[in-house]
């Protein structure tokens, strides 16, 4: 199941674990980032925590928890070489996995289409 | 509040946006921030082959004495800024900085020396109210024109003087900070062999209605990208030089930014002109028995880029604070943080450790010598 947020992350979930990462829409506007800081493992968060933190060359973002959870993976890749989350955004450049503390709570996030229409 | 309709245009805007730049509001202006090449690359290419950058928002004035004797304007620019410029050759440079009564800085700017008259360029953001103090302190004496009729370019990066040279042969005789007027395809520009990336490179002042003409032609060249406000700020910030509102402002003064070296000795106690410019008594004593705090570079020993605003300790716990960053971010050709800030006295020498807060962690930076890039003018 693919869903996203209004902070333009993409959630792709399987046995109540999300992996989660920012959106092509979110990276491109983000430009070419140099710096990723990713949360601990076994770190939890409500929905609307500050669960990273993005750097381009400019300014630095924070990337918020889409869902209550507890980080159980860390992509530890994008912080070697914060130039993947450009390059694969939706895939190699995905951030961290969550397991959801409730997992029903992902059916008010937007699908694909949903999320598209947002964006334009 | 959207303001984009608010927002003024310079008359390049057109072609900022047909070559894809993302346009942002800034100082007033609806300018690029990038274009489809992003920040990183043209930074990159701006140090390695020429970077063309729209600086059209900024205030080109012209100064000219009523008297018609250059030198009575001299005198008079030389009651608002510090620096010498009756001892200004023609077709020469100098920078340049309106103080305040405190020794604060008002605005930094460029005065040319243009035979009949000054040309002078200040900031965007401060452009009116500079225009408008020239006028009230000056204006009875020089006759002052703010150039909202003319686009100003920069052409920067190693291969900025051949670029420029396609169109105009003379360009290779020019030095650092030389001013010459010169025709470029038809369209009557004064060019300055200067600019704000450390990078060798020009600046050019174009009529507004033959600017894109001019800078499609620039731009022609294979060696040539058009390069957006993110870049132009990381490539100053390499460079070390100061940003106006950041790392100078009303309450910072000269010897405080380390810009000393803008301070002629004549305009210095003991020189013929000595004193003379607002905030004088300040800015004197301090050249004399320096200022309780004071510029430095910055190096951070990880990757996190270390922004404006950040405080900076002696220790990690961050209990003694001795200064605040002004301006930081990422150097794409240091690859790795750079930032600039001010320190107490005690804190300013080369290779002291620091720590500078950052979401909550203080990290461990090292105060260093500036530019972080070294220059490449052709003296």
């Amino acid at each position: 199941m693919l869903k996203f947020t209004e902070e333009h992350e993409w959630l792709k979930i399987e046995n109540g674990v999300a992996t989660v990462g920012i959106t092509t829409h979110a990276a491109e506007q983000l430009g070419d980032l140099v710096f990723v800081e990713l949360p601990e493992v076994g770190a939890t968060f409500s929905k609307g925590g500050d669960a990273a933190t993005v750097e381009s060359v400019k300014a630095a973002s924070d990337v918020y928890c889409p869902l209550d959870g507890e980080i159980v993976e860390i992509n530890e890749a994008i912080t070697a070489d914060p130039s993947l989350v450009n390059s694969d955004p939706q895939g190699a450049g995905w951030f961290f996995k969550l397991k959801l503390a409730n997992a029903a709570d992902a059916e008010s996030l937007m699908d694909e289409a949903a999320y598209k229409e947002l964006v334009g | 509040m959207d303001g984009s309709s608010e927002l003024k245009k310079t008359p390049l805007h057109a072609l900022n946006v047909s070559l894809g730049g993302r346009m942002v509001p800034f100082a007033g202006y609806d300018m690029p921030v990038q274009y489809p090449a992003g920040v990183m690359k043209e930074h990159l290419h701006t140090r390695a082959a020429a970077g063309l950058f729209d600086v059209s928002h900024m205030g080109q004035v012209t100064v000219r004495a009523r008297s018609g004797d250059n030198t009575d304007a001299a005198r008079a620019l030389e009651t608002l800024v510090p620096v010498d410029i009756v001892g200004l050759a023609e077709g020469r440079q100098r920078y340049a900085l309106f103080t305040n009564d405190e020794g604060g800085i008002r605005d930094d700017l460029m005065i040319a020396n243009r035979g009949d008259h000054f040309y002078v360029v200040v900031n965007a953001a401060c452009k009116d109210a500079d225009f408008a103090y020239m006028q009230e302190k000056i204006g009875d004496i020089c006759e002052l024109t703010l150039h909202d009729d003319r686009a100003l370019v920069a052409l920067q990066g190693p291969h900025a003087e051949a670029v420029l040279a396609e169109l105009w042969g003379d360009v290779s005789a020019m030095r650092f900070m030389d001013v010459r007027a010169c025709d470029l395809h038809d369209a009557h520009c004064i060019v300055s062999r200067s600019g704000y990336t450390g990078e060798d490179g020009f600046e050019i002042s174009i009529p507004a209605d033959l600017a894109e003409t001019v800078c499609r032609r620039l731009l022609d060249h294979p060696d040539v990208l058009p390069i957006g406000l993110g870049a132009r700020d990381s490539l100053r910030l390499e460079a070390g030089l100061c940003l106006y509102g950041n790392d100078i402002d009303t309450v910072t003064t000269p010897v405080e930014a380390g810009l000393e070296w803008a301070i002629q000795k004549v305009r210095r106690t003991g020189g013929e002109r000595a004193g003379g410019f607002p905030g004088a008594g300040v800015i004197l004593d301090q050249l004399e028995n320096g200022a309780a705090r004071r510029r430095v570079g910055l190096r951070a020993e990880g990757r996190a880029p270390v922004r404006a605003d950040a405080v900076l300790a002696t220790d990690p716990e961050g209990q003694d604070i001795v200064g605040t960053v002004t301006s930081g971010g990422f150097g794409p050709t240091i690859d790795g943080p750079v930032a600039m800030g001010y320190v107490a006295g005690k804190a300013t020498a080369p290779g002291t450790h620091l720590y500078a807060g950052v979401r909550g962690k203080f990290l461990p930076v090292t105060v260093v010598a500036m530019p972080f890039v070294k220059n490449t003018f052709k003296r």
